[in-house]
Order: C-alpha cells, then structure tokens, then sequence
C-alpha cells in the first residue's frame, strides 16, 4: 500500500504599508511616475546618505502585532541583510534580524467544516521594499527603477502550522481582513502589496519530525498559491517515493507553466551577514506609546459582526458580508446612522456595490461612494422620490463619480411622477396604440398588461410610478 | 591557535564580497586574514560572560520622523553619476538567464 | 605678517576688518598651492579657477552684509570623502573617480553658513582605510617637514594641506585615528569630536559607529571656532546628538589649576619612542607646572582595542562598500559577462589592496557560524573598554598621553606589514570605540626634525575640557615652529 504524506506549510507573508512616505526617506510611495521620480539620496544608496525612520511604520507593525496577538519588542533594532542585487541599491536590505518588533502571536482561522485552528506566528519585522526590474525584450539588459526601493514592508512569519492550500487562503484571507481593517495596508496580491512565500515540506502521516523544506516564491494570486503548494506538494512525494532527497531551496513559481524552478546559483551564498545598523539607533516602545497604539485599534470583523446582530436586527448573511471588509462596514454604519433604514443600506451595499466592484475588476477597498450620498438614495426611494430603476441608475452615478443623489435627480428630472393627472394622458395614448394587446388582455390574456406598463414607463422615460400606471391600465382596460 | 585560511574560505568570501582576486591576491589573503584573525583572537582572552554586546554607544531616545512627503523628483539627480543609463532607468547586464 | 602665517580666526578677523580680504587670501593659497603641490600632492582636486570665483562671491557677499559668519572669507579644505555638491569626491579610490554628488555633507554646509570658502578637496587613504595616505589611488601625499616621510593618514591630505599652508584649515574624519595621527605627523592641531557631535550626512561612511568629522587646523583657537560651526544636530543622521553646549570658543581659557589629568601608565610602556614620550611628559609638566592635578593610573585593555576595532570596522566597512558595484555612479568595469561578473571585474579593479583586504574580513568575521565569536564578541569588548573610561573619567577631567607611538614613518614602511600599520593606532583607536573625543596638539620635535603630538583625551560631551587643557598647554608652549624653511617664500 501506498504511503501516506501530511504536508507542513509555513508562510512568509509581506505586506506593503500603507504609508505616505518611505520607511527611511521623505520620498512619496504613490504608485506610477517615471521611473526614479520618487528617488532621493537615501533610497538609491548615494554615498554619504543616511536612513531616518518613518514612525508611521513602526505604529502600523506595532498594530498589526497586536491585532494577531503578538508580544510587543520594547527595544527592536533594525540589522542589515547583505546581498547583491541591483533592485537593492546599497546592496544591503535593512531589515530585522535579531530583535523584531513582534513575536509569538497567532491568529484563529475558520475551516470550511466550521472548526477553528490557530496558526502561530512566529514574528513580525519591519524592512524596506527593493526597487523594480524591467528586462529588455530584445538586449541583455535590465532596468532599475528605485520607485519602489524604501517602500515600508511588514513580514509576517508563521510557524508550519498549515496542512494544506485551504488552510493557507484561510491565513491569507484573515491577515488580510485584519491588516485592512487597520488600514495598514490594501493587502492586494496582484498588485504585490501582500506577497506570500510558502515554505513546504512533506512527512510520512504520523511523523514527528519536519522533512526538508522548500521555499517557493513569486506567488501572485490565491488561485496560484494553491497550484503553486499542490504541484510542490507533488514534486516532494515524487521524490521521495523515487528515493531521491528534497534539497533545501527557493524555487519561483511560473505560474502560466504551472512549475517551479530552483532560483540557486554559485553567486548566491545565501549568507546574508545580518548585523545591527550603525545607522539607525534602536526604537523603544513606550508602555504610554503602546497604549495609545492599542487605544486606536479598530473593532474587527467578529466585534463588528456580534454588534450588528444586536443593533441592527439584518440577517447573518448580511453582517458576515459586510463586515468582510472594514471598508463597507463604515460605509454601512454610516449610511444607517444618517437614514436610519440598515436593511435597505445593507442590500444597496450586498447586491448593487458588490455587482459594480465584481464587473469593474474591483476590491472593497477601491469604493470611493460616500456613506452620505447612499442614505440620501435611500431616503429618496423610500420616500418614493424615484422609483427602483430610476433609483439604480443614480446609484451607479454614486458609485462611479460619488454624485449628490439629489441634486442628480433635480437636475435631470428624475423624479417619480406619483400625479394621476399627469400620468392619465399618457396612458391613454399606450391604450389607444396598442389595441391588439388591449384585445390580448380582454380576451384573458392578464401577461399582455405588462406589455402596456412597459410601454408607458418608456414613453415616461422610466420616471413614472409603476405600481400607479398598472392600477390605471387595469381601470382603463375594464371599462 | 593559528587560524588557517583554506582555498575554499578565500573563494567562499570573494563570492559574498563580489571581489575577484587573482592568484597573488589570493596567497596574500589568506596569510593576511590568517595574521588577523590570530590577532583578534586575542580578544578570546577576555572573559565576556554577561557583556551586552554594545550595537550603539548612546541611548539617544528614538529618532523618528513623521510620515510626511518631503521630497520632490529626484530622478535627475539620482541618475546623473550612472556609468550607464536608458531614459530615466539605470541600465545593468541581465538579471534573468 | 604673511598673510599665510594667519590662524583662520586671525584671517576672519581681518578679512571682517577690512584689513585683507577673501579674494587676497584665496590668492595667497593659490599661490602657496603651484609652490608645492607638485612636491606634496595635498589635493586631490583643486579648480583655480572656481577656487578663485568662489572667493571672489564670499568678498562681494562680505561687502554687501550677507556673508557674515566667524570664517567669513577663510579658505578651506575638504577631505576627498565629504560630499560637495557638483565637485567630484572620490574617496581617493578609482571605484569613485567620476563621482559628482548632488549635495553637500551636512559639515560642509555648516562651515559654507560660517562663510568658509572652498578650495579643493585633500587627499587620504582609499575609503580612509589606512595611515599614511599612501593608499591613495591619486598618488601619495607627502610630508611637509620631510618629504621622504609619510604625512599620516587616512586625512593625510588635509594634515599636510595645513601644515604647508596650502589652506588656512581642513576637515578631516577620524574612524581610528585619522585626524589626530595626521595632525601629530604634520606638527598641526586635529581633533575629533565625541560621536554624534558633527553630522555623518554626506560623509562617505567606512564604520558608521566609529566616523566622525573635524578640524584639522593651525591652533587651539581654530579649532574651538571651527568646531563650533560644523557642531549641529542633524535630523537627517540619526546618531546626530542635540546638544547645547556646543559653544567650544567659551572654553578657552589659560586656567587648568585643579583640573585633575590622568596619565595612562600603559600608554607609556614598550612600543613607545623614547622622544615622543619625552616630548609628551614635558607638556604634561608644563600643565603640571600650571597648577593641574597630575596622576598616573592604570588603564585597562588597552592591548585589545585594536583587534576589537578592526573587527568592528572591517565588518560596518564590508557592508558599507557593498553599494559601490557600477550600477549606480562611479567606475565600471568596461568589459564583463553577465552580471555578478560586472559586480566583480568592477569591485576588483575599482578597489585597492588596503581596502580589498579589510572588505574580505569583514565580510568573513560576518558570514555565517562566525558572527558571534568575531563580531559580536568585539562588541562585548567595546562595552568593556567603554567601562574602563567611565572609571576613568570618574577621577579625571582629561587623559594625557601620545598620539602614536613614533613621529611620522618614512614612505613605504608601512604598508609591507598591515598588522604593525594597526598597531601603530593603539593610542588613538579606543577613543572611536568609546565614542570619546580627543585632540592631537604639537608638543615636540625630534631628533629627524619631524614633529610630536601629544593626545588629549576627553569624556564623552567633555570637548570643553580637552580645548581647556590644550589651550592653555599652547599659551605656554607659545609658537610652534613651521614645517621647516624649504616651504617658506
């Protein structure tokens, strides 16, 4: 009978903070530009320039080691990792080595059979991003862009305390719910501002001790973390049933190829000579500082959840998707707190919000809709203002340009039409130009009636009360 | 104790150093590190049980700055020394094989 | 008086006077420069040409009330590892030869506020990673008192630039020693300031815990006055101290009644010059003999400071030269294949053998299985050797004692052994480690005719202390002879 293997995954997680500036310069970390607009001294390696740290970093690790549970480091100290490289300007990546800011925490992830697991962490340090290359097409060059180079990185390390790709996107998916809830990151894989590596070995089922494990990098998205931990997961079995041994490497994952390749080479000792900067004097966290950090942590998802069960009286469906983001839970506090109606907000937030982010490619975070501005479509709806299409079409204004409701409404006469009077006419006319229907419906036919709604909403150009024009058609029509 | 320096060591260093050395420098360096490191083990000798290895000689408090953009476009400056550059990139032999 | 015989305090004071000016006084160097810099290869870049506009703009800004600072006027020069904006700054290493920063060290601006104006930039050991200047790639420097003899380094060139009167005074950095051993070699006053005190902002590091910049200049005065304008807390170093007690001319002052010395019997002992040590304990006696407290003590370590220093500065140096690799300025190799093959040919020929040698151990006391029994262990002993001086310093005001165990060595005699070239910074190295500052002033010539200094030593934030001492050494000692006719009109 064939052998059974468990497989043992740990998770180096890097997540890109949220940050106006740099770790170590005044340089902007916004996104496009030129190549090497957003350079200085400090983060292109310049003879004689200096590292000062950004102290929003150290807030935003602090804060994320709290939320998972970590034991805070009162005295960290950043140290140098050296290895050559040409996104690495001063050919040293200052990083933490021996006194991370966090250690020892760990964060519940949910299984789908509903059991909860902890998955430990081992640490969380603080370091700064590399710049970027770009491989010419046709020459044997790469170019540099030190855009990117000082953008603040947290990593998270966790113990091997996964046992399968499942668990591994429930890790993912709960560091990203907190660290986005923090705002101490958009956490977007395609993107890169989280990156996963996974370390992974493999061990005949009831063993104690840990196989060799690899480390495979350059995943970029759930889908390929999941193909890249089966195809690995794979390649060790085959191994070691062939008898061979599992080397200890970094492979990167080409994830069109669905394979991994090993990234070793005779120029890459792997032995990064880490010591503490001379250049960076070490960071004490006070107990007041600490407070104060503690002190601005938000509520998080089970918080969120536990509350509007109480206050809110929506169903769980709801809550769990709202609060899926911290994003859409403080647009739908909000907006409920200003029009006061939570079932109507939450399905404007379930089903219109989440079809516009799905068909425009986005995430949560991108919703750039003010609360305001949906309680005022609430308020007009309810209040029979405009009528439920009339009411999608503004909303898909809101979504796209956050546009005032109603002034939108005012100024392309949007407005429900509820006047009998005023709608009379126009009935009338759809009767009087559609007699086969009209014969349709007295001959038994009620469907053909619709056809008549139909038709007067479009002559009304949607703005006319439909549940009005049908309770008219029908007086009409039995004359 | 007399520190030998071995082939493999010198080659080991100049691959994490990026230093190709020839032959001579090669000879040279092993006796110079090897004449070194005899002489930094001279520090063997005192007993540093307990010492906190002193990374920093003050404690100055922390020295951070706030999260504030200071800087402007710097891509002229920073590209101004490259030995070779392509528009505003600075241009290196291949990084992939 | 010869213009050139001025202090820089005396030139500021007659250049504010209206007595000489910048332009006279730039000239005067200019001069003094196409005398002898053929001789004693001081700079490795001098522009006449914007030397002598530069000097021409100070006049002018003198004159019409926007250039008022106490150098006002006063030329300068600068080692070759301060970053000076638009001026090339090679570290006297050809892995540099074509680099122009794009800003000034923070020390530089300072002395610019002070109204300084710069000729050129000096000469030193490649990447300050020596101590005779001889590991230049642009040549040697030689000494002004005996031109067969080495300046002494790694600011050998601004040493001898002083000494030559080739500027009025220099900056310089001291990671073991740099600016007091060439200030002692070349009959000049040198002193580096306790850690943090001057901004590291643009200087070109070699071991970031142990550099620091300052003064290398003609007297005791210059040396308060200069010190004052370059100390500044610099929010762009991190290890910038804030101090407020950076007014260094207040110490001067001819009174040291009282004032308790130390005199380390170790820094006396075997491996000393019996004429360096005459020349030294003569100035302790005219102290002595001023009223100070003098006492001979035990200080301890003193024979473990060296391999704890090379261990830490080769490692901070191994790291801190990784970013000179052709990607971003300075030299590349012109032919390679592949990558990690630029890095190499680049680093191999960009690099000198000083350098090479210390890049290899400490890229080896860091890598992996050795970092604990090298370098941590060096820095279990700084602590200690720190220890020593807080005890000291609990008894004494100042230490007293030599700068180096001999006067300046001939050229060529020292690089042959690397080890006895290490030991030659055994007065000068703990003070880096301690983050301690010193002065180097004249206090001797020998029986060669070759210059002694004597080393003050002082606690940390103590640099009052050791101006005091020396000031009033100088006033007794009264004039210092120059560096020898042959460089005289």
């Amino acid at each position: 009978m064939a052998k059974t293997y468990e497989t043992v995954i740990g998770l180096e997680v890097h997540v890109e903070l949220a940050t106006k500036t740099k770790i170590f310069c005044g340089c902007s970390t916004a996104f496009g530009g030129a190549p090497n607009t957003h350079t200085c001294p400090v983060c292109t390696g310049m003879p004689g320039s200096l590292p000062v740290l950004n102290k929003q970093v150290v807030e935003y690790a602090a804060a994320v080691g709290l939320a998972t549970n970590c034991t805070i480091t009162r005295d960290c100290k950043f140290d140098r990792k050296n290895y050559f490289y040409p996104d690495n300007p001063q050919n040293y990546q200052i990083s933490q080595l021996y006194l991370p800011i966090c250690r020892d925490g760990h964060v519940d992830i949910e299984l789908p059979d509903g059991t909860v697991k902890a998955v430990r962490i081992h640490e969380i340090h603080m370091e700064e991003d590399a710049g970027k290359l770009v491989h010419d097409d046709w020459d044997d060059v790469s170019y540099v862009d030190f855009n990117r180079s000082g953008v603040p990185l947290i990593e998270i390390v966790s113990e091997p305390d996964m046992r399968s790709a499942q668990e591994v996107i429930a890790y993912l998916e709960k560091l990203r719910l907190i660290i986005q809830y923090l705002g101490a990151s958009d956490c977007k894989l395609q993107e890169g501002s989280m990156r996963a590596d996974v370390n992974l070995s493999v061990r005949e089922a009831g063993s104690e001790t840990f196989g060799t494990r690899t480390e495979t990098k350059n995943l970029n998205s759930f889908a390929a973390i999941e193909r890249a931990i089966e195809a690995e997961k794979n390649r060790q079995i085959d191994l070691l049933e062939s008898g061979d041994k599992v080397i200890q490497e970094t492979r990167r994952w080409d994830d069109n190829k669905e394979y991994s390749y090993a990234m070793r080479s005779k120029e890459d000792a792997q032995d990064y000579r880490y010591f503490p900067d001379p250049d960076l004097v070490p960071v004490h966290i006070s107990e007041e500082w600490l407070d104060e950090i503690r002190s601005r942590q938000p509520e998080f998802k089970t918080e969120k959840m536990k509350r509007y069960r109480e206050e809110f009286g929506i169903p769980d469906y709801d809550i769990n998707i709202i609060t899926d983001s911290k994003k859409t839970a403080d647009i739908f506090e909000e907006a409920t707190a200003l029009c006061g109606k939570p079932k109507k907000v939450s399905n404007w937030l379930m089903v219109e919000t989440m079809r516009l982010l799905k068909e425009n490619g986005m995430d949560a975070e991108d919703i750039s809709f003010s609360a305001a501005n949906l309680a005022k479509l609430v308020n007009l709806t309810e209040s029979g203002a405009v009528n439920s299409s009339v009411a999608k079409e503004v909303f898909e204004k809101i979504f796209a340009e956050d546009i005032d409701p109603d002034k939108y409404v005012e100024e392309n006469g949007l407005k429900q039409v509820n006047d009998e009077d005023a709608l009379r006419q126009t009935v009338e006319e759809i009767v009087a130009a559609n007699p086969q229907s009209v014969a349709d419906y007295k001959a038994g036919k009620e469907k053909a009636i619709g056809f008549l709604v139909g038709q007067t909403m479009k002559a009304m150009k949607g703005k006319a009360n439909p549940e009005i024009v049908n309770k008219m058609l029908k007086e009409i029509l039995s004359k | 104790m007399a520190n030998v320096i071995s082939d493999e060591t010198i080659e080991y260093v100049g691959i994490l150093a990026k230093l190709e050395l020839s032959d001579e420098e090669k000879e040279n360096a092993k006796k110079d590190m090897a004449d070194m490191l005899d002489y930094i083990d001279k520090l063997g000798e005192l007993d540093t049980k307990g010492i906190e290895p002193m990374s920093h000689l003050f404690s100055t408090g922390n020295v951070m700055r706030e999260d504030v953009v200071t800087n402007g476009d710097g891509s002229e400056d920073t590209l101004c020394n490259a030995p070779e550059r392509h528009d505003s990139a600075f241009s290196v032999p291949k990084t992939v094989e | 008086m010869d213009l050139l015989d001025m202090t820089a305090a005396e030139l500021a004071a007659g250049i504010k006077s209206g007595s000489t000016s910048a332009v006279e006084a730039m000239e005067a160097v200019i001069a003094r420069i196409k005398k002898s810099e053929a001789e004693l290869n001081c700079y490795v870049t001098f522009d006449e040409e914007s030397a002598r506009a530069a000097a021409a703009k100070a006049q002018s800004d003198i004159e019409a009330g926007r250039l008022s600072g106490p150098l006002a006027g006063v030329p300068v020069a600068i080692k070759d590892n301060m970053c000076t904006k638009g001026v090339l700054t090679t570290c006297s290493s050809r892995i540099l030869n074509n680099f122009v920063p794009a800003f000034s060290a923070e020390a530089v601006r300072n002395l610019e506020k002070a109204g300084a104006v710069m000729i050129g930039k000096t000469n030193m050991d490649e990447f300050a990673m020596g101590s005779t200047t001889e590991t230049s790639a642009y040549g040697v420097t030689r000494n002004p008192w005996n031109t067969e003899h080495v300046p002494g380094g790694s600011s050998g060139g601004s040493a001898a630039a002083v000494a030559a009167k080739e500027c009025f005074f220099a900056l310089g950095s001291d990671t073991g020693g740099s600016i007091r051993q060439p200030a002692s070699y070349c009959g000049v006053v040198g002193m580096k300031p306790t850690y943090g005190t001057v901004s590291r902002y643009g200087l070109i590091a070699y071991g970031s815990s142990l550099d620091q910049i300052g003064p290398l200049c003609k007297d005791v005065t210059d040396c308060a006055v200069i010190m004052e304008a370059i100390a500044s807390h610099d929010s762009k170093d991190s290890t910038s101290m804030n101090r407020s007690d950076t007014d260094f001319t207040s110490a001067l002052n001819d009174d040291v009644k009282g004032m308790k010395i130390g005199i380390p019997a170790t820094y006396f002992g075997d491996g000393l010059d019996g004429e360096v040590k005459n020349a030294v304990m003569k100035a302790v006696g005219v102290l002595k003999d001023k009223g100070a407290l003098v006492e001979e003590f035990e200080l301890g370590l003193v024979d473990y400071a060296i391999p704890a220093y090379y261990t830490i500065a080769a490692a901070e140096a191994s790291s801190n030269l990784e970013r000179f690799d052709g990607v971003k300025y300075g030299y590349r190799a012109p032919d390679y294949e592949g990558l990690h093959d630029m890095y190499k040919k680049t680093r191999s020929e960009g690099f000198g053998a000083e350098v090479k040698r210390r890049i290899m151990l400490g890229s080896f006391v860091l890598s992996s299985g050795y970092y604990d029994a090298y370098y941590l262990k060096a820095l279990r002993v700084k602590a200690l050797i720190k220890k020593a001086f807080d005890d000291a310093f609990a008894k004494y005001d100042v230490i007293i004692g030599p700068v180096a165990p001999t006067t300046a060595p001939r050229l060529g005699e020292s690089l042959s052994d690397p080890i006895k070239m290490y030991l030659g910074d055994i007065y000068t190295i703990s003070l880096n480690l301690a983050g301690l500052p010193g002065i180097s002033v004249p206090c001797g010539i020998d029986s060669r005719g070759l210059p002694v200094g004597m080393q003050i030593i002082g606690d940390c934030f103590k640099e009052k202390n050791i101006i005091r001492a020396a000031y009033a050494y100088e006033k007794a000692r009264g004039r210092f002879p120059d560096a020898g006719e042959r460089m005289a009109d």
